[in-house]
């Protein structure tokens, strides 16, 4: 599974960064940097908890 | 390094000095053959034809996998032509119209469509020429028009299928790539105007007489805008893939002698100094492994006059204005660039804009929903390598004289030039 963030609906509110900091960094304008490598198991979790709460749910979980 | 016999092969450009009507075109070309659908899928994948538009990804190939889609599919033909640095499409589709649209109504059999589109900018000078042209026609399939605006990424798949689709020419998120699900929903065959050119001359000679010239692994001929010293007048020429820069620069009239570098592939493209780009091959595998990218086949010569850094820094400010806003690294980060790019080539910069700018373009690439930003990144950052010793003078307060002097690299608006 992998973390991907539609940047046209990201608006930047962050919370990503803050469920997931081990996987996403914020860059100077609050926007998020994703590591695209494969998500290991014991992130998936939060990574779900992180993309459900994002507020213009731009952050997707992709498979492969 | 492939050998070339002659500097230029004509095929596409045949009688582009002829005129535009129906009647020239048949007299050069004859009339468009009727080939099954297979049978032409088959031969433009026999042909090794290249999409003509950036990419390079094999026309074939993306013909058969919109063939392989469900239902009626579309076709929408791409002569955008969004590079400032760019001529070879409009020219093409002035002087030679109903070779395309040959290669249109060919491409749209081949893969099953209904309907087929042909986006330009709107104001191009091609607009009244296609008109005409299509008015000649009585094709199968039937072709709109689509008027694109001025920006630079309403060229973009995407946004060309969201501007059919919903009348806005902005790029959306993939997947879906429009080739899945495009115009209406529908499988979308995408191709450069020049592509569908070649796939028009594949359909009358056939694969071999195409192979006949150019690269064994790209084969073909390739339309090139070139532009430099002395008179950096942009000139098309259609030469054999694998001529060297060197020796299409030298065929449209540029002196390479006067350049102090050559941008190779636009401004999504790299910069080499001239050098260097004597004997780069005008393939696509060529290019990459010299770090470069053919791009839509566009060369500009920087003459040794000009200053390096200013027009860099005013290309910047212009691919950062053309940024269609959407996305936040695109958003902040290319006038972030470009601002410490024209503080370096005229004056303010400071210290902290050194690690500032690195930063940037290191954070920016990859992050937009579609490749402008990457393209942007790409362009500046070879320019403060190929240009290090002109940026390391400015950087310590001792800029080029010519940093005043008038732009040569050519962007459309004026607002973006100092």
């Amino acid at each position: 599974m992998k973390v991907r963030v539609n940047p046209i609906d990201c608006a930047a509110h962050g919370l990503c960064a803050e469920l997931l900091p081990e996987w996403i960094q914020l860059d100077e304008w609050g926007y998020p940097a994703i590591d695209g490598d494969e998500l290991p198991e014991q992130l998936v979790a939060h990574a779900r908890r992180a993309a459900a709460a994002c507020p213009t749910l731009a952050l997707r979980l992709q498979d492969g | 390094m492939s050998a070339t016999a002659a500097p230029t092969t004509v095929r596409v450009s045949v009688g582009f000095d002829d005129g535009p009507s129906l009647a020239a075109h048949l007299r050069r070309h004859g009339g468009l053959p009727v080939v099954p659908a297979e049978q032409l899928l088959d031969a433009v994948d026999a042909s090794g034809l290249l999409g003509r538009g950036g990419a390079g990804f094999p026309t074939g190939r993306k013909m058969r996998t919109v063939a392989a889609g469900k239902g009626a599919t579309v076709v929408v033909a791409n002569g955008c032509e969004g590079e400032p640095a760019s001529g070879k499409d409009t020219l093409l589709l002035t002087r030679s119209p109903h070779l395309v649209l040959d290669g249109l109504q060919a491409a749209a059999s081949a893969v099953g469509a209904k309907s087929a589109y042909l986006a330009v900018h709107a104001g191009s000078r091609a607009v009244p020429v296609l008109r005409a042209a299509l008015a000649e026609r009585r094709d199968r399939i039937g072709v709109e028009l689509v008027l694109v605006p001025g920006r630079y990424v309403a060229s973009e798949e995407t946004a060309l299928v969201n501007l059919i689709n919903t009348g806005t020419a902005l790029p959306t998120f993939t997947p879906p790539r429009p080739f899945e699900r495009g115009v209406r929903r529908r499988p979308t065959l995408i191709s450069n105007v020049e592509s569908l050119a070649q796939v028009a001359l594949i359909a009358r000679h056939g694969p071999s007489w195409f192979r006949t010239v150019g690269d064994a692994d790209e084969p073909g001929t390739l339309l090139v805008t070139a532009s430099g010293p002395p008179d950096i007048r942009r000139a098309v020429i259609e030469v054999p893939t694998g001529t060297t820069v060197g020796t299409t620069l030298a065929a449209t009239g540029v002196d390479l002698a006067q350049c102090q570098a050559v941008l190779v592939g636009g401004y999504f493209g790299t910069w080499f100094d001239a050098a260097a780009a004597d004997e780069l091959p005008l393939t696509h595998r060529g290019l990459r492994a010299a770090g470069g990218a053919l791009g839509a086949g566009i060369l500009v010569g920087l003459p040794r006059t000009a200053c390096a850094v200013a027009e860099t820094a005013r290309v910047a400010t212009f691919l950062a204005e053309q940024s269609a806003g959407q996305c936040g690294p695109c958003l902040n980060g290319l006038p972030a660039i470009a601002d410490a790019l024209t503080r370096l080539a005229h004056g303010g910069w400071h210290r902290e804009l050194g690690p500032a700018l690195d930063r940037w373009l290191t954070v920016v690439p990859g992050r937009g929903a579609c490749r402008h930003p990457d393209g942007a990144v790409r362009f500046v950052s070879t320019a403060l390598q190929v240009f290090a010793a002109d940026v390391a003078a400015h950087r310590s307060g001792r800029p080029c004289p010519a940093h005043r002097s008038a732009p040569v690299l050519p962007v459309p608006t004026p607002r973006s030039a100092r």
